[in-house]
């Protein structure tokens, strides 16, 4: 069993549906020779060829409007979206058409495309390179929204993602790419893609998380747990659909519920699950369930993003806040 | 296909073939060899003292660069878009602007905020990630850096477009008449909003000039990979002129911006001007090139080092001694001290002030997170911890 970056697991899983498919193509901005900015798709060209490799013109609207096509024609382009903050140019074509072309021909034409988006904070970049946009995702109808937060889960969902006949947003938590590494057997069945996942049992609360935050929301458990708090995290996994059956469950449990994002707090993914919490768990809430994420305003310069992104601290103060109401 | 198409004329015969050195296209007045050479429709009607103040533009220009890529290998930048290779663009057109006109930069434009007495140490505010641009875009008519590539273009035609409606295009007064230019890089010149923008500067015939520098390369990606023609070409699509000019030759391209701008001044409306180019350095200071180019081009390409004509040019004709170049000398190790010093001393953003800038009309929800954010960090100054 080898173990794997975050990175190696995305660019492995790639290479895997690309060998099960001949169907997969990867497009990008640099994706080719360089193996795009984060080398997620390094040495894909050198193997697959530049056919199914494609670096595209400096052109995030026209990245997403030929992958229509391309899907029409029976592909499955696999899209690199450079940053975050780069995604907007190809928004429209997102929303108003990868999104609505099934719908619009009553399931007549799927449109199989995965929109890759490095995503989130804390690398000290400069502005449009730390963004969380998945909750304007999320809003929309008709996309499909993913994260993914560890190498392992990395190799699977994007494999998964690339097999799902609807459109994925799937968002790659850029700080974690070349951190962490973890074993990776390949001979394991995976859980399905759809799904949320209890990381960590616990009985005094339940702390959700996803991407970046799954790290942070570990962290913050473990550090709870040195003053007798027992937390439960789990990972969400996806976020559109949201998953959140085992969610109600570990609520029901625990009585206490924190979510906890990079994003803004402002109609955040936290405000969707907060709310079908309360509307779920109304009688086992021993308190209101609170959101920690980035403040509402634009993602600062980077020498003071760690105090703008909620870290461990800004988790546990809404732990014990949750444990003392 | 075997047989010629009918369907209008041939591509190769109206635009001719791709020249990899430039082409015959190429406005240029200075060669590589630091000769002064005529071209029928542009020429550089200043003097040697002009020449002069272009060598030291560049010369220093190049030192704020080197200066910001060493400042970014210790650490003091998070990271850096370096112009090497691109002096001559920067400071031909960015001469060329009088006071009144207004320039859009992307992130590499150090040369041209050079040209607009920005302080070099500004530009570092955003690559040392204090601040987001720190300079006051009505001081000196720069405006802030733009990392979207291409969004800058359509807002430089905006900006002409109320120039036009503010009355000073065209009054054939020198002191008032403006125009805007955008700057912007070939890989951009694939992104909607740069084709948007051509089309709207041509509707309006507004007064703006586009500046691409072609540097050959958009990260990895080649030219070739956004555009089969030579990309002054496309603007005769857009129904506006677009000119090639040597974009290592200071001479050309401010005698070729000089030109665009007049036109853009007295009410002609936009022209495209290609500065042909080569990005000698990485794309930024994360970037390893050695992974998608070949070293001999960057070798071809140091032959037509923009700072090096120039100074063949001044040696050769016996208008320098050596006393010139070592006051240059003595300013660019100032220059670098006064970046070294400042980077480090640059003021620290208070996570605080963040919140009073979102808005110009305040919210009352926004000012109740900061005070709620204010009280959460003030509980760790008196518990000393969580
Ligand atoms: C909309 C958008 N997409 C992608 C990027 C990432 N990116 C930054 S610079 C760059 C290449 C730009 O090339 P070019 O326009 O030729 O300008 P140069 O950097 O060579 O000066 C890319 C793809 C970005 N900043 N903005």
């Amino acid at each position: 069993m080898a173990k794997i970056t975050l990175a190696k697991g995305l660019n492995a899983g790639i290479r895997k549906a690309m060998e099960n498919d001949p169907k997969v193509l990867v497009m990008g901005e640099d994706v080719g020779k360089l193996g795009g900015v984060f080398r997620i798709t390094d040495g894909l060209q050198k193997d697959f060829g530049e056919d199914r490799v494609i670096d595209s013109p400096l052109a995030e609207s026209g990245i997403l409007g030929t992958a229509v096509g391309m899907a029409m024609r029976g592909y499955r382009p696999v899209c690199e979206i450079q940053f975050d903050g780069f995604v907007y140019p190809a928004y429209d074509q997102i929303v108003s058409q990868v999104a609505k072309i099934h719908f619009r021909s009553q399931g007549k034409v799927t449109m199989p495309i995965v929109v890759r988006i490095p995503f989130g904070g804390g690398i000290g970049a400069v502005e449009h390179h730390s963004e969380s946009p998945e909750a304007q995702f999320a809003h929309t109808p008709g996309l499909k929204v993913v994260a993914c937060s560890n190498p392992v889960d990395g190799y699977w969902m994007i494999q998964q993602a690339i097999a799902c006949d609807d459109p994925v947003i799937f968002l790659e938590p850029k700080r974690q790419y070349h951190a962490d590494k973890a074993e990776l057997d390949e001979s394991t069945t995976p859980q399905p893609l759809f799904t949320s996942r209890v990381v960590r049992e616990g009985s005094d609360l339940t702390l959700l998380a996803y991407g970046p935050m799954v790290k942070t929301a570990m962290a913050s458990a473990e550090a709870a747990a040195t003053e007798g708090k027992s937390i439960e995290v789990i990972d969400l996994r996806t976020l559109s659909p949201l998953d959140l059956a085992p969610v109600f469950a570990s609520v029901r449990k625990t009585g206490r519920a924190v979510v906890a994002h990079e994003a803004h707090v402002n109609l955040g993914m936290g405000a969707e699950v907060a709310s079908r919490i309360t509307e779920a768990c109304f009688y086992s809430l021993e308190s209101p369930v609170l959101r920690v994420g980035g403040f509402d305003t634009p993602y600062p310069p980077s020498r003071i993003e760690e105090q703008w992104l909620p870290d461990l601290d800004r988790v546990l103060d809404a732990v014990d806040r949750s444990l003392a109401f | 296909m075997s047989e010629q198409s009918n369907f209008g004329p041939d591509l190769g015969e109206v635009f001719g073939p791709n020249h990899a050195d430039g082409g015959p296209e190429l406005v240029q007045l200075l060669t590589p060899e630091g000769e002064r050479v005529e071209h029928p429709e542009f020429s550089f009607d200043l003097g040697d003292e002009a020449i002069k103040g272009f060598y030291r533009d560049m010369v220093l220009t190049r030192r704020i660069d080197t200066e910001a890529t060493a400042l970014q290998r210790h650490g003091e930048l998070g990271i850096w878009a370096q112009l090497l290779g691109q002096e001559a663009a920067q400071i031909g057109s960015g001469r060329a602007l009088r006071t009144q006109d207004f320039v859009f930069p992307t992130y590499r434009e150090h040369g041209v905020a050079w040209c607009r007495d920005i302080d070099p140490l500004r530009l570092l505010g955003l690559f040392r990630g204090v601040d987001q641009g720190g300079w006051d875009p009505d001081d000196g008519n720069f405006g802030l850096y733009t990392i979207v590539i291409g969004a800058q273009t359509l807002h430089a035609t905006g900006y002409a477009m109320g120039l036009q409606r503010d009355g000073v295009v065209g009054t054939g007064d020198q002191d008032r008449d403006a125009a805007v230019v955008a700057y912007f890089g070939d890989g951009a010149s694939s992104q909607g909003d740069v084709n948007e923008a051509f089309i709207f500067a041509a509707s309006y015939n507004a007064p703006v000039v586009f500046f691409c520098q072609n540097n050959q390369w958009a990260i990895s990606e080649p030219i070739e990979r956004q555009t089969r023609i030579p990309l002054y070409q496309r603007a005769l699509g857009f129904g506006f002129p677009g000119v090639r000019v040597d974009g290592n030759d200071v001479l050309a391209t401010y005698a070729v911006s000089q030109a665009a701008l007049q036109r853009a001044r007295e009410g002609q409306g936009p022209t495209l001007v290609e500065a042909y180019t080569y990005r000698m350095g990485a794309h930024t200071t994360t970037d390893d090139p050695t992974r998608y180019r070949l070293s001999e081009d960057l070798e071809t390409w140091k032959l037509k080092d923009p700072i090096q004509r120039v100074k063949a040019y001044l040696t050769r004709n016996g208008l320098v001694d050596q006393a010139f170049f070592d006051e240059i000398e003595t300013e660019a190790e100032r220059l670098g001290e006064h970046l070294r010093e400042g980077c480090r001393a640059l003021p620290e953003p208070r996570v605080l002030d963040i919140f009073d800038y979102v808005y110009a009309e305040d919210t009352p929800e926004l000012a109740e997170q900061k005070a709620g954010f204010a009280a959460y960090l003030d509980s760790f100054e008196t518990t000393g911890a969580h």
